[in-house]
């Protein structure tokens, strides 16, 4: 199995998480899409494992190009029926017969019926994701109501404990930094099991280094944890093909 | 010992003709307890059940599935639960013919579908509560994780309205619910606080600046120490009217919750609890001295004689000779010994004590926990 980069694999829990909800942040200055690419390889390269990807900010190809330098072919991973694409670049949760309650409703339910059919096929998959890019275009999706967006995170949740299955949840962080609406913010973080941040170095720009990702890792009550260690910091660098993780001062 | 009081507040009930007692868990992002606060959540839920005084808990399950809540409870309370699904599918999306998932036992779990309906709701509650009276529970306490997602379907008139109801009901005996103070306006925050008799809120040992954009790289290990530690603030209502406050430290080890108590920590509290006026309500060193030398009235007859005070130890008759006694100035020997022979009723006023507050009106018997 091709690990992640040890060090985020470390922060995850190095056996594979799941029934967890995993709340990505990013913002202007560091984008956070590349961990949605390395753990999109990790679970396809899995032997028995499924994705669906909600995509929402980029088309299909943009997403194959990607992880085709990385050394996965999301064409492949389509055509046999691991990778579950759901582009949705126009999409609007509100219709003429629709309303945004119903458009969710619908969307959520194509979800489950994929996972479903990925279970039945082999239910003894070890890895099934489901990942959404990003939440502030479901925001735009569902007219600005905040309280539909919550609520179709909440079913998509619900999957997470009913069907084994792990929700990767990408956010731009900043776009919700003003006084006025950091509430969805917070409902994210209190929805959230693990959350990875990617923010710029506090010293600035650099050549070798391109920003520091934080892992925090909460865990729930019944989890058997060896480590008490909750929270991790380290900085990365994001090559053609891969991405390298090292603390400050290690990078060889 | 806020713990134990507030175990015993919820498992006592109320009295005939009283609002059962209500206990309002609050906590916060910044305390990264609030992914544990359901640790509090459920230790409050194993403490009630292993009571063994016939306490139920009908808990209404949100934020997580009802199979987590039981996976955290021991099998032997499992018969003393019944849990109110609003987590699986509170709005009625998936399709009718969808089975329900393997690890619901359908004996104390019941499925919700319509949470925007809160009569539905309430009566589903009293169903279960009455389901549990039916089988010899006396005392069935409602549990509700948490209020937070209440509010994201009903306005708050309605859920403050559905929680008092739950608080009248002759089955419920008791009633506590979590919420998320970031998520909401300070008014909602204290709407909840009114209606309850009991506030616990989890804050963090190390305070940080903004929890959503910290510079985290710069304050792991103040993140660290919170996620393992946290303050517990207990705000008691007693029916007198009195508040009584505590502040305990909370442990989380390995998913079981310890509290331990700070004394130094309730001073600050208390000192914190005075008013902040535009008029000082505090005295000077030379304002108390001048108060300590006011003669109050009984305490003097107009004829010389000392003023008493009581000190306990010895007569009355003892203290009159005593030298420490004080005198009052400015009163002439001739009207002492005129007083001395005077038959006119006289008040014999004796201070129990010097320290003792003029103003104070303290029930003596406040302490008495009956």
């Amino acid at each position: 199995m091709a690990e992640v980069g040890d060090l985020l694999a470390e922060a995850m829990g190095h056996s594979l998480p799941v029934g967890k909800v995993v709340l990505v942040g990013d913002c202007v200055e560091t984008s956070g899409a590349f961990v949605l690419h390395l753990l999109l390889k990790r679970c396809l390269s899995l032997d028995s494992s499924f994705a669906v990807f909600v995509a929402l900010s980029h088309p299909f190809s943009h997403y194959d190009r990607v992880l085709r330098k990385m050394g996965c072919n999301l064409s492949v991973q389509k055509k046999n029926g691991k990778l579950h694409f759901l582009e949705l670049l126009d999409f609007s949760a509100r219709s003429k017969e629709n309303s945004v309650d119903d458009g969710f409703c619908k969307l959520y339910n194509e979800i489950r019926k994929a996972v479903e059919t990925a279970r039945s096929k082999d239910t003894k998959a070890s890895c099934v994701y489901i990942m959404i890019d990003d939440i502030s275009l479901l925001e735009i999706a569902a007219d600005g109501s905040e309280n539909d967006v919550l609520n179709f995170l909440h079913y998509c949740s619900t999957l997470t404990s009913e069907m084994d299955c792990l929700l990767i949840i990408l956010n731009h962080e900043d776009v919700y930094s003003s006084e006025e609406a950091p509430r969805l913010l917070a409902h994210l973080q209190h929805l959230s099991d693990i959350e990875i941040r990617a923010a710029p170095l506090n010293t600035g720009l650099a050549a070798d280094v391109h920003g520091q990702l934080t892992v925090i890792n909460k865990g729930l009550l019944n989890d058997d944890r060896r480590s008490g260690r909750r929270i991790w910091n380290f900085q990365f660098k994001v090559k053609e093909n891969s991405v390298e993780f090292f603390y400050p001062g290690s990078q060889h | 010992m806020a713990e134990g009081l507030i175990v015993r507040s919820l498992r006592d009930g109320s009295l005939p003709g009283e609002h059962a007692p209500a206990l309002c868990l609050e906590d916060s992002l910044p305390s990264p307890l609030a992914s544990h606060s359901h640790a509090v959540f459920r230790h409050l839920l194993t403490s009630l059940l292993s009571t063994g005084t016939g306490t139920a808990v009908v808990l209404v399950a949100f934020h997580r599935s009802p199979s987590f809540y039981l996976s955290l409870l021991s099998p032997t309370f499992h018969n003393s639960i019944r849990l109110l699904d609003c987590y699986s599918d509170p709005l009625a999306w998936k399709p009718n013919h969808h089975p329900p998932p393997p690890s619901h036992s359908p004996q104390n779990i019941t499925l919700l579908t319509n949470l925007n309906h809160l009569p539905h709701f309430l009566s589903s509650i009293l169903h279960l509560a009455k389901d549990l009276g039916a089988q010899g529970h006396e005392r069935v306490t409602v549990a509700i994780d948490s209020v937070t997602h209440m509010l994201r379907h009903a306005p708050l008139p309605s859920v403050l309205q559905l929680l008092t109801n739950l608080r009248c009901h002759e089955k419920i005996s008791s009633l506590f619910w979590l919420i998320h103070t970031d998520l909401h306006e300070p008014k909602v925050i204290s709407s909840f606080e009114y209606i309850s008799t009991m506030i616990a809120s989890l804050q963090p040992i190390v305070q940080l600046p903004d929890y959503a954009n910290a510079n985290i790289s710069a304050s792991i290990t103040s993140l660290e120490e919170n996620y393992s530690k946290a303050k517990f603030n207990l705000r008691l209502k007693r029916r007198n009217g009195r508040v009584k406050l505590l502040c305990e430290e909370l442990l989380i080890e390995q998913g079981s919750v310890k509290f331990s108590s700070v004394p130094s920590v309730s001073s600050v509290v208390a000192q914190n609890l005075i008013p902040k006026v535009q008029f000082n309500i505090q005295l000077s060193d030379k304002e108390r001295m001048d108060r300590a030398n006011v003669v109050l009235p009984f305490e003097h007859q107009g004829n010389g004689q000392n003023i008493e005070i009581y000190d306990g130890r010895r007569s009355l008759s003892e203290s009159q000779n005593d030298p420490s006694s004080i005198k009052i100035g400015g009163l002439s020997e001739q009207k002492r010994s005129n007083n001395n022979k005077s038959e006119k009723g006289e008040i014999h006023y004796i201070r129990d004590s010097d320290d003792e507050q003029p103003d104070s009106d303290e029930d003596p018997d406040d302490d008495l926990d009956i």
